[in-house]
C-alpha cells in the first residue's frame, strides 16, 4: 500500500483527473495549495506596489492505492500534468502503515479497492 | 421616427458657446435637457455593468482581463468620438459616412440640438459607441492580446462604429431607406456581434475549448451584471428620444415589459427542459430582452412589446444550448444574445411598428414595405460590420500578435497580460523594493534550478 502525492499545476487538473479515472483510479483528495516548484516569479503591480509571486497555486492530490495500482497511477499523472516547464510538479510515492475505509471498518488492501455503487 | 440628423445645425456658424447658448436658449428645455443628462449617465453605467456581466461568466484567472476590455472602452471609446467618431457618424457627409467638419469637436457647443445642448447629445451618442465597442470583447475573452485589443475598438468605433451610426441615424442611406432603429438594434446590437462573429473567426477557439469545462466564476457578478444593465438600459431607450416626452415614456415602459416577457419565457423553457430554473439563463434572458426591444421601444404599443420579448427569447436560447457544440467559440454568446436578440428585435419591429405610437406602420398594420426596410438594414450591417471588422483583425496580425500563447492562456491571462490578480490574498508575496528591480520595472528572472537527475 502507497500513498501517492502528486502537486501539479491547477490548469492541469483537469487532464489528470481525467488520465486518473481513465486509469480506473478513482479514490482520491484534491487539495489547493501553493507552493514555489522553481519557476520564474511572476511580478504583479498594484498601484506603487510592485511584489514578486514566489508562491504559485498549485494542485495537491492525495492517492492511497494497492501496491499494482502505483505504477498505473504514476505513469498517469507523469504523462497528464506536463507541459515540459519548469513548474510541473512532483509526485511523491510514500509507504503507508494502515489503511481503514471509515463506513466498513474494512483494512489495507481492501480499503482501497474501489467498490462499484449500485443504485 | 428619430431626428437626430434633422437636428445638426451648420457647423462653425456658432464659435463661442456662450453665444451659442445666448442665440438659441429659447429652444433648449430644461425638462429635456435634465433627462437627457440623466440617461447619458445611466448609459455609460452599462459598460461597467457589462464588465460585471462577463467578468462573472469567466473564469477566475482571466476575469480582471475580461472586465478590463469593457472598461477601457470607457478610454478608448470615449476619447476617439469626441476626436473624430462623432463627425464621422454624425457629420453632413454623404449616404455612407460623415465628414471631418466636426472634428476634435469643432462647433459642437451649447447650442440646441432638437431641445437639448449638442454637447450634450454628443456625450449621449459617446455612450452608445462606448458600449458598442465593449460589447465585442464577449465573444473573444480568455484569449486576445490586450494592446491588440486596444488597436481593434479603436479602430473599429472609425472604421465600423461611426459609419453604421450615420447610415441610421446621421441622415445615411438607411435613415433615407425608412429603416426604423428607435435605439441601435442595428448599430449597436447586430454590429457588436456581426464584429464578434468576424473575431471569433479570426482567432479561433480557446485551447481549452471543448476539451475542458470552463465555468462562469462568479453567478452573482452576472446578475449584479444583468440588473445594472436592465437600470442603465432605461436611459438607453428612454434617451433614445432625446426628449422628456410621451415618446420617452413609452419606450421606457416598453423596456420594462419586453426584458419581463422574455424572463418568463426562458424560465417556462428551462423548467420545460431540465426542471430546473437556472440563474445564468435568467441573466441572459433580460439582456436577450433588453436587446430586442432596442430597436423597436419607441415604435410599439405596450402589448407589442411583451409580445416581442416572449418571441425573442426563442432564437436566442436555442442558439445557446447549441453552439457549444459546433467549435465556434463565440465565448459568452454575443452572437446569440445580442446578434439574434438585435436581428429579432429589428424584424419585429417591422412587424409591430404603429403610427400611432411613434413608428412608421408594420407589416402588422398592413405596410410589408416596412418589413423589407428592416430585413435591409439588418443583412447590410451585419455584411459590413463583418467583413471590416475581419479586414482589421488582419490588418493588426500583421503588425502584433492578436492572440496569447497557449502558455499565457493556461496560466491566466490576468498575471500574464495585466500583472495582477483579482483575488489574492498576498501569501507569498514579497515586495521589491527599487535598487532590485532590474531596468526599474521588471526584475531578473529567478536563477534556474539544477534539475535533479535520477
Amino acid at each position: 500500500m502507497k500513498l501517492i502525492r502528486a502537486i501539479v499545476r491547477p490548469e492541469k487538473l483537469g487532464d489528470v483527473l481525467k488520465a486518473l479515472f481513465q486509469a480506473e483510479v478513482h479514490g482520491l483528495t484534491v487539495t489547493h495549495v501553493k507552493g514555489h516548484g522553481g519557476e520564474t516569479d511572476l511580478v504583479e503591480t498594484y498601484r506603487g506596489t510592485t511584489v514578486k509571486m514566489e508562491l504559485h497555486d498549485k494542485v495537491m492530490l492525495d492517492i492511497g492505492v494497492s501496491d499494482h495500482f502505483v505504477e498505473p497511477t504514476v505513469q498517469a499523472i507523469l504523462q497528464s500534468a506536463r507541459t515540459g516547464e519548469v513548474g510541473d510538479g512532483k509526485i511523491f510515492v510514500i509507504p503507508v502503515e494502515k489503511i481503514y475505509r471509515i463506513r466498513t471498518g474494512e483494512e489495507d488492501e481492501a480499503a482501497v479497492t474501489p467498490v462499484t455503487v449500485t443504485s | 421616427m428619430r431626428l437626430r440628423f434633422a437636428l445638426l445645425l451648420a457647423p462653425g456658424l456658432l464659435t463661442f458657446p456662450a453665444q451659442a447658448q445666448d442665440a438659441t436658449s429659447a429652444a433648449i428645455s430644461g425638462g429635456d435637457t435634465a433627462w437627457m443628462l440623466i440617461a447619458t449617465a445611466l448609459v455609460l453605467l452599462m459598460t461597467p455593468a457589462l464588465a460585471f456581466f462577463y467578468g462573472g461568466l469567466v473564469r477566475a484567472k482571466n476575469v480582471l482581463n475580461t472586465m478590463m476590455m469593457s472598461f477601457i472602452a470607457l478610454g478608448v471609446s470615449g476619447v476617439l468620438w469626441a476626436l473624430l467618431g462623432y463627425s464621422l457618424a454624425f457629420g453632413e457627409g454623404s449616404a455612407w459616412v460623415g465628414d471631418l467638419s466636426m472634428a476634435l469637436l469643432r462647433g459642437v457647443g451649447l447650442e440646441a440640438s432638437g431641445s437639448i445642448p449638442h454637447l450634450l447629445f454628443m456625450a449621449f451618442q459617446g455612450t452608445f459607441a462606448i458600449i458598442t465597442a465593449a460589447l465585442i470583447s464577449g465573444a473573444i475573452v480568455e484569449r486576445m492580446q490586450f494592446k491588440a485589443y486596444l488597436w481593434f475598438i479603436a479602430l473599429w468605433g472609425l472604421l465600423v462604429y461611426a459609419p453604421v451610426a450615420h447610415w441610421v441615424w446621421g441622415g445615411g442611406w438607411l435613415a433615407d431607406l425608412g429603416a426604423l432603429d428607435f435605439a441601435g438594434g442595428a448599430v449597436v446590437h447586430v454590429n457588436a456581434a456581426a464584429a464578434a462573429i468576424a473575431a471569433v473567426l479570426f482567432l479561433g477557439p480557446r485551447k481549452d475549448y471543448g476539451r475542458q469545462a470552463m465555468l462562469p466564476h462568479n453567478v452573482p457578478f452576472v446578475l449584479l451584471g444583468a440588473g445594472l444593465l436592465w437600470f442603465g438600459w432605461f436611459g438607453f431607450n428612454g434617451g433614445s428620444a432625446l426628449a422628456a416626452g410621451e415618446s420617452a415614456a413609452l419606450a421606457f415602459v416598453n423596456t420594462m415589459l419586453a426584458p419581463a416577457a422574455t424572463l418568463l419565457v426562458w424560465t417556462l423553457l428551462d423548467l420545460g427542459r431540465e426542471g430546473k430554473v437556472t440563474a445564468v439563463g435568467a441573466a441572459t434572458a433580460i439582456v436577450v430582452g433588453l436587446v430586442a426591444i432596442t430597436p423597436a421601444a419607441g415604435f410599439i404599443a405596450p402589448w407589442a412589446a411583451l409580445l416581442l420579448g416572449a418571441i425573442s427569447a426563442l432564437p436566442s436560447y436555442f442558439a445557446i444550448l447549441w453552439r457549444p457544440r459546433t467549435r465556434f467559440d463565440d465565448s459568452l454568446d454575443v452572437f446569440a444574445a445580442h446578434g439574434l436578440g438585435g436581428i429579432t428585435g429589428a424584424l419585429l419591429t417591422g412587424v409591430f411598428a404603429q403610427t400611432s405610437w411613434g413608428g412608421t406602420d408594420g407589416l402588422l398594420f398592413g405596410n410589408p414595405g416596412q418589413f423589407v426596410a428592416q430585413l435591409v438594414s439588418v443583412l447590410a450591417v451585419l455584411l459590413y460590420s463583418g467583413v471590416v471588422s475581419y479586414l482589421i483583425l488582419k490588418a493588426l496580425s500583421l503588425f502584433m500578435p492578436v492572440r496569447t500563447i497557449a502558455r499565457a492562456e493556461a496560466v491566466g491571462l490576468d498575471v500574464v497580460l495585466h500583472g495582477e490578480e483579482a483575488y489574492t490574498d498576498g501569501e507569498g508575496a514579497i515586495l521589491l523594493l527599487e535598487h532590485e528591480r532590474a531596468n526599474g520595472t521588471v526584475p531578473a528572472p529567478a536563477p534556474q534550478p539544477h534539475p535533479a537527475t535520477s
